[in-house]
């Protein structure tokens, strides 16, 4: 019964350990092209666009697919990683990662452009003819301003990777303390028909799930109105 | 190496101040920009015309918030755009104020004022915070935390004041009063005319309201369609018959006065020029004291013979110089009324026949109505 309970707790720090990275690797990724959608005029946005939203249509089996051939032995980044002496990225931790942040690329991505959508050009120029540099009314004007957005998207980023399971399955596997994460652990529970730890695993994922999105819709104003 | 060509740097009595060149050709579906002009340094100059004009295009490519290929931009000796070079906006001494505030939703006044401020060299802060309070009256509303809380006008006020604190070599203006109802702008002109006459910074101001140009500018710029048709002095360029200008409803010349007289009886002020003087009702200025007034056409009506016996108070000797015919009922007259000074008068072309009104002709204008503007 304890190494049981002591392998659910090990699969509730693996994911949040999961969560953490990916949604910090997510921010720092996905700001940057946010910012570019939101302002760029080229024909090229809606390829990128389109293929940032992927992974909200797709079924999560065919993207961990694509990510297994991809970063497989045989696979180009496969190939690469090998000729670094990383050895194969599936069915590692940073495999994981690699898999979660495309999966969980698009709820970062589009509360982000959204935000710095809703920035008007004029307050940006205004930033411009008061001596601000690029870089600086991003960093002046944009991101305090699309602080809402950020916050949505923090949140999404860090849930929706706490809430994966497919792709989990396909390019993680199963392995302890490696990627055996807790949406692996309670099917795991399930199959075994262990259901009192189902339980509460279940529970608590529940709780964590409304808790978080509690704080979302409370701490984000949506309207601007005091 | 050149001179950063600051406002203070500009010699206030010498007559050679810093000219600004500019040329841009820009071609949009619907819009075409083709100017080539050269504008004095100091002063406001009032870019005029119609919507759709192109007067903000031309204020976006002087700011570098435009890039018109090939474009030409000279101020004060500094190249901001030419052939290949083209200085970034942010890189460009100049302020703006736009139509809208435009002040920074995240940031309190303070900090909104400072914004440029902060990012400019200490050693290049010509304007300091503790001109800009008192010149803009803003010294009530610094410590507002959230700028939405403030009225339009005081926004406006605060976004001028946050572009001059970057000690702009040229100051740019969109339309800042458009976007305010008559109270606010009523509220706004008089720290304009301050603006004007306490800092030596060349303003360009974009207007479609030939009421406030008349108030504000020194010269004008008439656009139309993306062209610049004429530009000169106000005074020349107001009292100017072949231009668009002359068809306005409210067209009419300004002159500029000395308060030189004042009637305690009636409680009347007169005005002098070099042409002669005016009375106006009571001013509260000092003798001497430099004001501008504001006679429209429709308000000046003629007569062959001096006038016995009537209520107006300013009758002027004139002489025609041009007549033009103002639509179909109408015809526009252009005297002189003596040193330079111009007036014009609209009265109808029945009444041009009968008195067999010609060029060179000595006439009397009687002037109905003189708005003190400034």
């Amino acid at each position: 019964m304890d190494t049981a309970y002591s392998a659910d707790l090990s699969a509730l720090w693996l994911t949040c350990k999961l969560a953490t990275v990916v949604t910090i690797i997510l921010l720092l990724v996905g700001t940057p092209i946010a910012w570019w959608l939101s302002r760029t005029r080229s024909w090229f946005k809606g390829v990128i666009g389109a293929a940032v939203a992927l992974p909200i249509v797709l079924p999560p089996t065919v993207i961990g697919f694509y990510l297994l051939v991809v970063m497989g032995p045989g696979g180009p980044l496969g190939e690469l990683t090998q000729a670094l002496h990383l050895g194969v990225l599936p069915f590692t931790f940073p495999g994981l990662v690699v898999a979660s942040v495309i999966y969980s690329l698009p709820f970062v991505v589009q509360p982000l452009q959204n935000a710095f959508e809703g920035i008007p050009e004029r307050t940006l120029e205004a930033a411009a003819t008061l001596r601000a540099s690029a870089l600086d009314r991003f960093f002046s004007v944009a991101l305090p301003l699309a602080r809402p957005g950020l916050l949505t998207a923090t949140v999404l980023g860090f849930a929706h990777t706490v809430g994966e399971f497919g792709v989990v399955l396909m390019i993680g596997g199963n392995i302890p303390d490696q990627t055996r994460v807790v949406s692996v652990q309670i099917y795991d529970h399930v199959e075994a028909m262990e259901y009192a730890q189902a339980h509460w695993l279940s529970g608590a994922m529940l709780v964590f799930s409304f808790a978080v999105l509690l704080a979302l819709y409370t701490l984000n104003p949506s309207g601007k109105r005091k | 190496m050149p001179q950063p060509g600051f406002f203070t740097a500009i010699p206030a009595a010498n007559g050679i101040p810093g000219m600004i060149h500019a040329r841009f050709k820009l071609g949009y579906p619907n819009f075409v920009l083709d100017v080539d002009i050269d504008l004095p340094g100091y002063g406001i100059t009032a870019l005029f015309g119609p919507s759709g004009s192109g007067k903000t295009t031309l204020l976006r490519c002087i700011a570098g918030l435009e890039r018109a290929q090939g474009g030409l931009l000279r101020v004060k000796g500094e190249v901001w755009q030419e052939g290949a070079r083209f200085l970034p906006a942010h890189q460009r001494r100049v302020g703006y104020v736009f139509q809208e505030a435009n002040l920074f939703p995240h940031l309190s006044v303070r900090d909104n004022l400072e914004y440029g401020y902060k990012r400019i060299a200490p050693g290049a802060r010509n304007v300091q915070m503790e001109q800009v309070i008192p010149l803009l009256g803003l010294g009530k509303l610094i410590e507002r935390r959230d700028p939405s809380s403030l009225s339009g006008g005081e926004r406006q006020r605060v976004a001028i004041g946050r572009a001059l604190l970057t000690s702009p070599n040229l100051l740019l203006m969109d339309e800042p009063l458009s976007g305010l109802d008559a109270a606010s702008k009523q509220e706004i002109l008089p720290y304009l005319e301050r603006l004007h006459g306490e800092m030596e910074i060349p303003v360009f101001y974009v207007s479609h309201a030939l009421d406030e140009v008349a108030r504000l500018a020194d010269r004008l710029v008439l656009l139309e369609q993306g062209c610049a048709i004429a530009h000169g002095t106000l005074n020349e360029m107001l009292s100017r018959l072949d231009l668009p200008t002359a068809h306005y409803d409210n067209a009419g010349v300004v002159i500029e006065a000395q308060v030189a007289v004042q009637d305690e009886t009636y409680h009347l002020t007169r005005l002098d020029f070099p042409g002669g003087s005016l009375w106006v009702g009571r001013v509260e200025h000092a003798a001497g004291t430099s004001v501008r007034a504001r006679v429209l056409a429709r308000d000046v009506s003629v007569a062959t013979a001096a006038p016995q016996g009537s209520s107006i108070t300013n009758i002027l000797a004139t002489r025609i110089v041009e007549i033009r015919d103002e639509g179909q009922d109408r015809v526009n007259l252009r005297m002189e009324v003596g040193g330079g000074q111009m007036l014009l008068s609209r009265i109808t072309r029945r009444s041009r026949d009968q008195l067999g009104l010609t060029v060179d002709m000595e006439l009397f204008a009687q002037v109905k109505s003189v708005a003190l503007i400034a």
